[in-house]
């Protein structure tokens, strides 16, 4: 009889985890140190150095301040900035466009249904790079020329260069900040049945937005020399990209959410029908509980995706993490090996982090039903 | 994502194979492996037969019929800018022929080695007609079209940094992509090299709306590139590159290479062909390497008018492409 540990392992067990675990750490360093020799060897410079250096190149839209003298080390920051906000809006619209098409695909409404599943076949059937090609060059040649620009009064302007709108300056972007917070804070206090707290808030929000559409200053898009200046500009790049991915990934989320709401026991929505519950109340308190147990795993696989194919960004000139960091400072430097490596890992820790917030969601969930 | 693979692929071969040397790989395969652009009229751009043309694929086959007997043995592989370096380092090409910039970092920092200047270029804009630009002195505030990790981007940032000019550069990854975007117009201008711009106007449908304005922002030497260390290989390119260039100097041509062989008196002409000398013995080659190479490419000149002179749709003028000795920087050292 095999003697086994307190709990209920083999000691051997440990000892051949142990050595496998042992050789392939070996196996790493000894791939890491052989490729350092050689670059060694070839005269390839390698290290981290680089990216302290003056990066020398100008990007098309940058979240933070950048210039040519800016390090590449900060080129890195303003695409994976890029990288971020383009995977954030297109994992909210996608989710919101997603589970609206899902639902319209299963309504009673024969058209509806139709229409949500001719969406779904469309786009989940054909290719991200061919759509993202479409909503670039497509709108692109349809729209005017910067003289020619559409025009909503003094402050929106639209035309092949993007989307130009009028921002009122820093102090009254903090006003609208503090006016926004202060009409959630209404809508919450009400929610909660509380009407004085709601009442002031309401007084806060009516001043700071009043205050920031008459007297703030507004720094409007002005057409100077080719193009428009001021204010704030929506480039074509980021809206193909964010409305190719987002309607993309929503055909595939339509497909979950429609599996998560007929994996919901038949039982449980007719005798929701028979307790009387309206069709809103019926989605809300019994089928959305229990299908999203069996919706967000497979979403959280959807939400990946969609943040890893906003690489394909660097085909249109958005420039996200691989166009500006993996394409011009990779090439400007000739820093393969550590470029690709940064890059690899901030997809990875990137990804990692996802799966961990959608993983602790779906723990949350499943806790709750299981006490049912 | 074709970048990821080529790095992974870099990292594994280098890691895995020492450098051999290149010669004795080339025979070994019996094909000599150039990596060639994407596209690029009258450089490399593959023709309705999808045989590639242009100055820097006959190179290639020059070199092809030195060293193994036959320009078809040459073979073509089409890398990005950015994948060009690594494939070559890797050793998945034995050459770039791929109208690259020599610059010192790519020549000191990289493990490479250029080999020749084949044609001096330089930055230039192309601008649409009409909108009232005729020097890019004018383009302050306009929106840039720029392929990306290229010389190209860093000149366009000092040339309006120095200037104090405004500029948004848009960065695509592909040639086409940003003739494209220029097409539809989302930018004022598109930059590249000069005989890029000749070449790349000739794929626009409006091909006259479009001007080339003069100004030249930059020095781009373009040339073939080796791997460092290996300087029996580097020898062969580079004096390839030379008959070639010799070759026209002296008048000796695709049509009297052969007649010139066993009629021509002129020591330099007997050394060249390999009727005299020790020129092909000296490199591990036999004697004929120029000989051949002249007879199934052509000399230098014959290959500029070919591809971009005269006798192509591009029609460039040979300006700083001419032989020293017709007031251009073509030199190339004797054959002795």
């Amino acid at each position: 009889m095999r003697r086994r540990s307190a709990d209920g392992h083999a000691p051997a067990a440990f000892l051949w985890q142990a050595l496998i675990l042992i050789a392939v750490l070996a196996g790493g360093a000894a791939l890491v140190f052989n490729t350092l020799d050689n670059l060694a060897a070839r005269g390839i410079s390698s290290g981290f150095g680089f990216l302290d250096d003056a990066a020398g190149f100008g990007v098309t839209m940058s979240l933070i301040p950048f210039d040519e003298t800016a390090s590449f080390a900060r080129a890195f920051v303003v695409g994976l900035l890029n990288t971020l906000l383009v995977s954030v809006l297109g994992v909210a619209l996608a989710t919101v466009l997603g589970v609206a098409v899902g639902l319209a695909r299963l309504s009673p409404n024969w058209l509806l249904a139709r229409i949500a599943g001719a969406y779904v076949e469309t786009l989940r059937n054909i290719p991200l790079l061919l759509q993202i090609f479409f909503w670039y060059f497509a709108v692109l040649r349809t729209l005017p020329a910067p003289r020619g620009s559409y025009a909503l009064g003094e402050v929106a302007f639209l035309n092949n260069r993007g989307l130009y709108l009028a921002w009122p300056e820093a102090a009254a972007g903090w006003a609208l900040a503090i006016g926004l917070c202060a009409a959630v804070a209404v809508a919450w206090s009400l929610r909660r049945g509380r009407r004085g707290p709601a009442a002031g808030a309401a007084l806060v929000t009516l001043a700071a937005l009043g205050w920031v559409f008459s007297a703030a200053a507004w720094e409007r898009p002005q057409l100077a020399g080719f193009n428009f200046t001021g204010g704030v500009t929506l480039i074509p790049e980021f809206v193909a990209l964010v409305v190719a991915l987002s309607t993309y990934t929503a055909a595939f989320i339509a497909e979950i959410v429609r599996a998560g709401v007929q994996a919901v026991p038949k039982g449980q929505v007719e005798a929701a029908d028979a307790l009387g519950l309206n069709p809103a109340q019926k989605l809300r308190f019994v089928i959305a509980p229990q299908a999203l147990r069996v919706i967000v795993p497979p979403l959280t696989s959807q939400y990946l995706n969609l943040t890893k194919n906003s690489s394909l960004a660097a085909a249109i000139a958005y420039p996200d993490l691989v166009s500006v960091f993996a394409g011009t400072v990779l090439n400007i430097t000739g820093q393969a090996i550590e470029v690709i490596a940064i890059t690899m890992a901030v997809y990875l820790s990137i990804s990692l982090g996802i799966a961990a917030l959608m993983g602790g969601y779906n723990r949350a969930f499943a806790l709750r039903g299981a006490a049912s | 994502m074709r970048i990821l693979c080529a790095a992974l692929a870099a990292s594994l071969a280098i890691t895995a194979a020492s450098a051999a040397a290149t010669l004795d790989t080339v025979r070994q395969r019996g094909a000599l492996v150039c990596g060639v652009s994407q596209g690029l009229a009258g450089f490399s751009n593959p023709d309705a037969q999808g045989r590639w043309t242009g100055l820097d694929t006959d190179i290639c086959r020059a070199v092809a019929s030195a060293v193994l007997g036959d320009a078809k043995k040459a073979r073509f592989v089409p890398l990005s800018s950015k994948e060009s370096f690594t494939a070559l380092q890797s050793g998945a090409v034995d050459m770039l022929t791929r109208n690259t910039t020599w610059t010192q970092t790519r020549d000191t920092a990289l493990g490479l080695n250029f080999v020749a200047t084949i044609f001096y270029d330089g930055q230039g804009f192309m601008v649409r007609r009409g909108v009232g630009v005729d020097s890019a002195e004018q383009l302050d505030g306009a929106t840039v079209c720029v392929n990306a990790g290229t010389t190209t981007e860093l000149n366009l940032a000092d040339y309006f940094r120095a200037r104090k000019m405004r500029y948004t550069p848009v960065v695509f990854e592909k040639s086409d992509e940003v003739l494209a975007a220029y097409q539809a117009g989302r930018c004022d201008a598109y930059t590249t090299d000069q005989s890029g711009l000749y070449a790349q106007r000739l794929k626009l449908q409006d091909r006259n709306a479009h001007t080339i304005l003069p100004d030249v922002i930059s020095k781009e030497p373009l040339g073939p590139v080796v791997r460092q260390g290996d300087d029996a290989w580097f020898d062969i390119v580079r004096w390839t590159v030379f008959a070639l260039i010799n070759a026209e100097e002296l008048g000796v041509g695709q049509t009297n290479v052969d007649g010139m062989r066993t009629a021509s008196a002129d020591p330099r002409i007997r050394r060249l062909l390999g009727a005299d000398g020790r020129a092909g013995a000296n490199m591990g080659l036999d004697a004929e390497w120029a000989l051949r190479a002249i007879r199934q490419v052509g000399n230098y000149g014959e290959l500029f008018d070919r591809h971009l002179g005269k006798a192509s749709p591009l029609m460039i003028d040979r300006g700083m492409n001419r032989l020293w000795n017709k007031g251009g920087l073509l030199y190339a050292p004797p054959i002795r």
